[in-house]
Order: C-alpha cells, then sequence, then structure tokens
C-alpha cells in the first residue's frame, strides 16, 4: 500500500511549524511518531497534501517537574515515558497505561502528544488525562493557550484543536505522594484498543477513601471523566455496597459502539468490571 | 511534489539518495537499496517482520517513511552477521534452536531480539514474550524463538545455556 504523494517539511522550531500550518492551511497534517496517520494514508483515508514533522523540534521532548506540576513535551514517545525517573517516581501510572499501548516498536515512535490530540477514542492516554485533571498548551499563531483534557475532546476525531494550533505539551498536575493507581484494559491481543480500560487515582486516609477520580477509555466517542461514580467513592471505606453504585454510575454514562470488540451492553458491563478491577488495585497501593 | 534529498547510514555504509517523500522505509530499503532481506508481512503495522534497527530503536520499516529516516543509523538483517561473516550469536540461536520454520519473520524477530538483548542482556522468559510482542511467527509457536534469544543472551553473557523445561 503507497499513500498519495505529498510534499514532506521539517521545521525546527515551533514557530516555524506554526508557521507552515497557517500558510498551507487545511491541507497540512503534522506528523508525530506517525503510527496512527501513515496506516491512514496507506489507506488513502487521509491524503494531505503537506505533511510537517514534528521530530526535529527539540522543544518538543522531554518530562520536568515544577513545584506540583510535571510537564510532559508533546514528541516524547511512548519508550520515553517508561523510562523516565521522574514519572517512575511521581506518577507511575502513566508508564502503567504506555505498556498497554501498542508493541514495543510502536513505543518507541509513538509520541505522548499524538496519543493525546489526535482523538481516537481508543487512545489510551486522553482517558487518563481527564482522570488526571491534566491541561493541554495548544500553539497557535497567537501564543499557547491551556485547555483541559476534561474539556478538549467533542467527538470521535473532533477536538478543541484550532487547525492552525499545535498540541505542543501536557501539563499534569502531581498527585498526592501516597495515591493508588491502576489502569485495566481488557483487549483481545497485544497491540489492539481496548475493548473497555478504566484510569482510577485514590487516596485513603484512616481506610477513608478522601478522593477518586475516574476515567474510561473508548466506551463513548470520546473518553469519559466519569465525574458522579467519582464523588461516590470519597468519604466512604470502598465498601461494596458503595463500589457497586460508583459501578453503575460509571457504566450508566457509557455509550460504546457495538463493533467487532462486541456488543455495546457488553462493553458497558467490561468498563464497569475495568473499573472495579483498577479501584481494587489502585485502593491496595494506596498509602495511608 | 519534489523528491526530498536523504543521507544515512545502513549496515554501517554511507549511503544518499533521492526518495519521493511518498516512500516507505520498507520500500526504500527492498527496492532501491536493494536490501530484501527484511521483509514486507501486514503492510498494517501488525506484524513486525519489516522491523529493523533505527538509531537504536526497533522500527516497523512499513509505518515510517524513508524522508523520516535522514540522517539516521540504520541496520538491517543484511548487517547482522559478525564482520568475518560468521553468525552472530542471534543468528547462531535461531538456527541450534530451529527458530524459526518459514523463515518469513526471521529477519524481524532477529531484529528486534537484538535491541531486546542490547536493553536487557540477561532477559526472562517473560521479558523475552513482551519484548517480541510485536512480532507475529505463523509457524513456530514462539516456543523455540524463545529458546533462541535465551541461546543467543547466554552466549553474549557467557555463560551456559540450559533448555528450558518443556
Amino acid at each position: 500500500m503507497i499513500p498519495g504523494s505529498f510534499d514532506y517539511h521539517r521545521p525546527n522550531s515551533v514557530r516555524e511549524a506554526v508557521g507552515l500550518l497557517t500558510k498551507l492551511g487545511e491541507e497540512a497534517r503534522v506528523l508525530a511518531g506517525g503510527h496512527s496517520l501513515i496506516p491512514m494514508m496507506k489507506m488513502r483515508m487521509a491524503s494531505p497534501e503537506h505533511l510537517i514533522d514534528l521530530s526535529a523540534i527539540g522543544d518538543l521532548k522531554g518530562i520536568s517537574i515544577e513545584r506540583d506540576t510535571i510537564k510532559i513535551g508533546a514528541m516524547t514517545t511512548q519508550y520515553e515515558l517508561i523510562h523516565s525517573d521522574i514519572l517512575t517516581k511521581h506518577l507511575p501510572i502513566i508508564a502503567e497505561t504506555s505498556l498497554v499501548i501498542a508493541d514495543p516498536q510502536i513505543r518507541y515512535k509513538g509520541t505522548f502528544g499524538g496519543n493525546v490530540a489526535n482523538g481516537d477514542p481508543g487512545n489510551d492516554m486522553p482517558a487518563l488525562m481527564q482522570c488526571l485533571n491534566a491541561s493541554y498548551e495548544l500553539t497557535g499563531p497567537g501564543g499557547a493557550r491551556q485547555v483541559a483534557a476534561r474539556d478538549f475532546y467533542q467527538g470521535a476525531y473532533f477536538t478543541a484543536l484550532e487547525a492552525d494550533e499545535i498540541l505542543t505539551a501536557v501539563l499534569i498536575p502531581v498527585p498526592h505522594s501516597g495515591h493508588g493507581y491502576a489502569y485495566e484494559k481488557l483487549k483481545r491481543k497485544i497491540g489492539d484498543y481496548a475493548t473497555a480500560a478504566a484510569a482510577v487515582i485514590v487516596t485513603m486516609s484512616g481506610g477513608k477513601c478522601t478522593s477518586a477520580s475516574i476515567g474510561l477509555t473508548n466506551v463513548s466517542d470520546t473518553p469519559l471523566w466519569a465525574e458522579e461514580a467519582s464523588a461516590t467513592l470519597v468519604g466512604s471505606s470502598l465498601d461494596k455496597a458503595t463500589v457497586d453504585r460508583a459501578v453503575a454510575a460509571a457504566e450508566a454514562i457509557t455509550d460504546p459502539a457495538s463493533d467487532m470488540r462486541g456488543p455495546a451492553e457488553y462493553r458497558t458491563k467490561m468498563a464497569g468490571i475495568m473499573m472495579r478491577r483498577a479501584l481494587e488495585r489502585a485502593a491496595s497501593r494506596a498509602k495511608g | 511534489m519534489s523528491k526530498s534529498h536523504i543521507q544515512l547510514t545502513i549496515n554501517g555504509k554511507k549511503v544518499e539518495a533521492l526518495v519521493e517523500p511518498r516512500t516507505l522505509l520498507i520500500h526504500f530499503l527492498r527496492e532501491q537499496q536493494m536490501l530484501t532481506g527484511t521483509h514486507i508481512g501486514c503492510d498494517t503495522g501488525h506484524c513486525g517482520a519489516c522491523t529493523v534497527e533505527v538509531d537504536d530503536m526497533s522500527v516497523k520499516s512499513c509505518m515510517t517513511f524513508a524522508v523520516q529516516a535522514n540522517g539516521a543509523n540504520i541496520t538491517t538483517i543484511e548487517g547482522m552477521a559478525n564482520p568475518d561473516g560468521t553468525l552472530s550469536a542471534l543468528q547462531e540461536g535461531f538456527r541450534m534452536m530451529h527458530g524459526l520454520q518459514c523463515g518469513y519473520c526471521t529477519p524481524g524477530m532477529i531484529l528486534r531480539a537484538h535491541r531486546l538483548l542490547q536493553e536487557n542482556s540477561n532477559p526472562t522468559e517473560d521479558e523475552i514474550r513482551h519484548g517480541i510482542a510485536g512480532n507475529l511467527c505463523r509457524c513456530t509457536g514462539y516456543v523455540n524463538i524463545v529458546k533462541a534469544i535465551q541461546y543467543a543472551a547466554a552466549k553474549i553473557n557467557g555463560t551456559p545455556f540450559q533448555e528450558a523445561a518443556e
């Protein structure tokens, strides 16, 4: 399979990349790892006339921590997320999630920014970013602005990103140091998108849940932040009756498609089961 | 649509070429460089038969444009043997442990296993299986491929190779 013809650009700065995007208009696409876009181009489901490769822009790489916020450059690869000392120490759920994305080869090339910006409901990082209440830095001709991950996704492949903007970084508030975490993903095989998946962060104190946040992957046109389910857990001891109510609240906001991964009803139930398993594991990891 | 001039190193040799931006790395290697050891399997990024090494990364060359590899250092199966032409530890392992039947996945398996052993010279069976999770083999059932990689790891580390019990 051979993609349609295009012109290739490799700018050295964000400013230059945004300039190209503005000048070339709708016929241009940015290229990050390429492992979502290139397959689409090979199948001729995408035929951009210009590709703007972001790989030479050093500013888009790297992971840093400043006070209570972790900043991850958009072109940081999944492999780099998995091997980051900062993330291992402060935010291990990122590596746990990266490790169930695609396969080793794709994780060398696939980027964090591409995963969150693409708007594919099958991608795993968006629900995790909603769970963590992350913000995306979007840079356009007028400068940078921030949009919360919880407000970014509008539909499958539709996001708050404007045509002349590039998602340049993700900002994540560092959770409480004793937090428990887990990402549970049901998939048919290595490399598959989720039938359903759940990200859970909890903090515990004296046997009581003091905060909880839950994100759900691939059970709607967009990632889902299960706000009511999260709130249901707070103040409880995570007893079975409370967890049952929270799971029901999470299942109620899902709206999955029936597809080769199973009928909609099954995928809704699997979202509940992934949430239940993630919550159990997160609670067992929480200190306090 | 103008062609792009690229410079890269393939198996230790400097190469310059003009490529259409849409030329995939696998097509560049096989059809312009005549390095046909790397195979096209599924052509959709799933099977790993097209795996090559690009700047210390295992990369699926059917999912990458040749222009993206401008300036890169690439190793293919043609560059895996020892400088004196004898088989590398991995190649020997695949031969001794019958790690191939039809051989179609083998170049990708060996390139991926090479990077795995560079990063983890003494992997457990579980780490090997997860490490080659992006490479499909439809013949062997993977058992002998895992043994081949264990054989190579032992040889590289100078430790005795003990075949795992069935």
